[in-house]
């Protein structure tokens, strides 16, 4: 019953229909307008180099994305990457917010300065990353090897996606954090120490206690995460810018690549509904999951 | 068996001193119930004696073996907490088995096992429930048989019954009692509920401040309670107290002047007393009696009809005394009454706060748990006594 009536059906309808059609038009149009646009010159011949070229293209440019070996190793790259950022940041922000819930000295500036490159913008970071940390001769990371007598590595050729997931996992490692450590606050005290009494050592309390108590955070920092890593842009742009060869270009950048690059509007707009139905599908599968979770 | 003794416990957190020296020796099988005012350390003593915090000084002996340095697990002992601190994402049977299941037991055994203390516990329709789908008895219930299952030598519990309402307490209250006898396990529990104090424990334990005040039994301490601050405590409603002056010390007792000026002799000890201390004198409002030629009057301000009793807040010069009535007193608000009380009944307390020691001993200040059952149920023939 507060159900039908959240929604507002069957108690005056009409009346929250009409309070509710500005925002709902306004989402409606916001996300149609440019979906619609890209769809319909997904299937044109658009390319603003050749503008003598027009009309019709039926499924062309569909064909020649999903022939060319560039989608699929794009969406190779892409699946990595996420996945990747994903275990990195959800072991590590684990781990780190059952270290941050210790007690120590001088916790509350740690826990600060752990979140903070969350507040970094991905450009400046991934410039931070490339002309500081990872530079061959100046990077802080070659000066440690020097010093340790291995030889300096060029990270962004000889390891470019590597490179890459570890920048973007830096940065969103204190997001997932954040959530994590919230909601290490909310466990139950006297649950660990029942735990204890019941015989469980540090091991046992993580993997029976909390973890579980965490399993809900986490599906909640995955499917954010994902949203946001599935369009990775300005971290690769400003480092790799895509390569060496094909190498850390994902669907983002090729779709960039695509239409900015080649000018062809009509296959980048082919591009993005695929990278869309792409995300959707992963999104389906993600959204079952943490539904599930959420339920119990 | 199992026996617990605490010597010398103290225990600070920083610099402040919360247990400040505790000595006390619980026997096997008995109920042991620690009551004081909130923040006086009950918590805190019972989780020392859990393990869950250290002692910073002193011994804790289990069944004559220091304990000081054993770890929660491994003292032979369970814990029900306040918060039943079940496991949320395991079923009941989860919950009850998760010690075992640490401990490497194999399923059948543990599911065995299980299945025992849920019959007890009557729990075994919910085995497979979430702790979320329970009531709070039913929680409460499932918390017991977590500490069942561990057969331990001793159990703890820290205020268990207080997050449920007054009708399922009384029920889990029976239901503890019941437990007790069937597992002839030793019991430390704690409490802010008089009743349950007094109708459960073997052996109360008085604490105040992070000192032990007053051990006895319940009776006696109702009976005989060392010091003012027990005197207060054991006994709902509140002991009257009221300050009164001292005229003569016999050999029946010191004769005091009641603050309506008539004399009194309470029949205890004065030899150690000065002759100008000061006393306080404490009666029990149950013990006080409406009556025309009474020694003390007032005025009725509160009036309280509880069908069966009366409790009349009676102002009294600057004091507010209590008195349980007769149900059927005609009194209303304001109208002034004499009231009267039995010598014998009195407490009287020095300037230390300190009872002086009563002549005689109330004949009920020795009664066990034990002694009550016997006058209860009928003698095994032949049974020699
Ligand atoms: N970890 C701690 N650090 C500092 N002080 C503490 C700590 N734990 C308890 N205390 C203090 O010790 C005192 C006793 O606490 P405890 O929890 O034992 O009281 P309690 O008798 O159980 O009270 P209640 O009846 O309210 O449960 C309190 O003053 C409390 O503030
Ligand atoms: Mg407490």
């Amino acid at each position: 019953m507060n159900r039908t009536r959240a929604s507002g059906r069957t108690v005056g309808g009409l009346r929250t229909l009409s309070l509710q059609a500005p925002a709902v038009t306004l989402l409606l149009l916001w996300m149609i307008v440019p979906l619609g646009m890209t769809i319909w010159f997904s299937f044109q011949r658009y390319n603003l180099l050749m503008p003598e070229m027009t009309g019709f293209a039926g499924l062309e440019n569909y064909e020649y994305l999903l022939t060319d070996p560039a989608l699929w190793s794009a969406m190779g790259t892409t699946l990595l990457l996420v996945g990747w950022v994903l275990v990195i940041t959800v072991v590590g922000g684990t781990l780190l917010a059952v270290l941050f819930q210790q007690d120590f000295a001088g916790r509350g500036i740690a826990r600060v300065l752990a979140i903070s490159p969350f507040f970094v913008m991905p450009t400046v970071s991934a410039l931070v990353w490339k002309n500081m940390m990872m530079h061959p001769s100046n990077g802080v990371l070659a000066w440690l090897a020097q010093s340790l007598g291995l030889p300096a590595l060029d990270w962004f050729s000889s390891l470019p996606l590597t490179s890459i997931i570890i920048i973007v996992s830096w940065q969103w490692l204190p997001f997932a954090l954040l959530i994590l450590l919230t909601a290490m606050q909310s466990l139950d005290e006297d649950q660990v120490e029942a735990a204890r009494m019941d015989g469980a050592g540090p091991l046992a309390i993580f993997f029976f206690i909390t973890l579980p108590h965490l399993k809900r955070a986490i599906s909640v920092v995955i499917m954010i995460e994902m949203i946001f890593l599935l369009t990775i842009f300005a971290e690769i742009f400003v480092t790799t810018s895509g390569g060496p060869g094909l190498a850390t270009t994902n669907l983002a950048y090729l779709i960039y690549i695509q239409a900015l690059l080649d000018f062809d509007v009509g296959m980048a707009s082919a591009g993005g509904v695929i990278a869309i139905i792409l995300a959707n599908i992963v999104a389906i599968f993600l959204v079952r999951m943490v539904a599930k979770n959420l339920e119990d | 068996m199992a026996t617990l003794q605490l010597k010398n416990i103290t225990k600070q957190f920083g610099d402040t001193k919360v247990i400040k020296g505790i000595d006390l020796d619980v026997n096997d099988r008995e109920f042991v119930v620690f009551v004081g005012p909130s923040g006086c350390g009950k918590s805190t003593l019972m989780r020392m004696i859990a393990g869950l915090e250290s002692a910073s000084d002193g011994d804790i002996l289990i069944d004559g073996k220091r304990m000081n340095e054993v770890g929660p697990a491994d003292r032979g002992l369970a814990m029900v907490f306040q918060s039943y601190a079940l496991y949320p994402h395991m079923t009941v049977e989860g919950n009850m088995g998760f010690s075992m299941r640490l401990a490497g037991v194999p399923k059948e055994e543990r599911r065995a096992k299980v299945l025992e203390a849920a019959k007890i516990l009557q729990l075994e329709p919910l085995l497979d429930r979430k702790p979320k789908a329970l009531s709070g008895g039913q929680r409460q219930r499932v918390a017991i048989g977590r500490a069942i299952v561990r057969n331990p030598s001793i159990f703890l519990f820290d205020e268990p019954l207080s997050n449920l309402d007054a009708a399922l307490r009384v029920q889990m209250r029976i239901e503890l009692a019941r437990l007790h006898e069937e597992l002839d396990a030793t019991m430390i529990y704690v409490t802010h509920d008089q009743i349950e104090a007094m109708t459960m424990a073997d052996k109360i334990v008085v604490l105040h401040d992070g000192v032990v005040e007053q051990v006895g039994s319940p009776m006696a301490l109702y009976h005989h309670p060392r010091n003012r601050f027990v005197a207060g405590f054991i006994g709902s409603p509140k002991m009257n107290f009221f300050t009164v002056e001292q005229q003569s010390i016999g050999d029946d007792g010191v004769t005091v002047r009641l603050p309506g000026g008539r004399p009194c002799t309470i029949p205890v000890a004065g030899e150690q007393l000065a002759s100008d201390e000061a006393l306080e004198l404490g009666i029990r409002p149950e013990h006080l009696q409406l009556d025309e030629n009474g020694p003390l009057s007032g005025q009725i301000k509160v009036l309280e009809r509880l069908g069966g009793q009366t409790s009349l807040y009676v102002q009294m010069g600057e004091l507010l005394i209590t008195i349980m009535a007769d149900g059927d007193v005609a009194y209303r608000v304001n109208d002034t009454v004499q009231f009267s009380f039995a010598a014998e009944r009195a407490h009287l307390f020095d300037a230390q706060g300190l009872a002086l020691e009563s002549l005689s001993q109330h004949p009920l200040a020795s009664l066990t748990r034990q002694d009550n059952r016997a006058a209860t149920e009928p003698a095994a023939p032949g049974a020699q006594v």
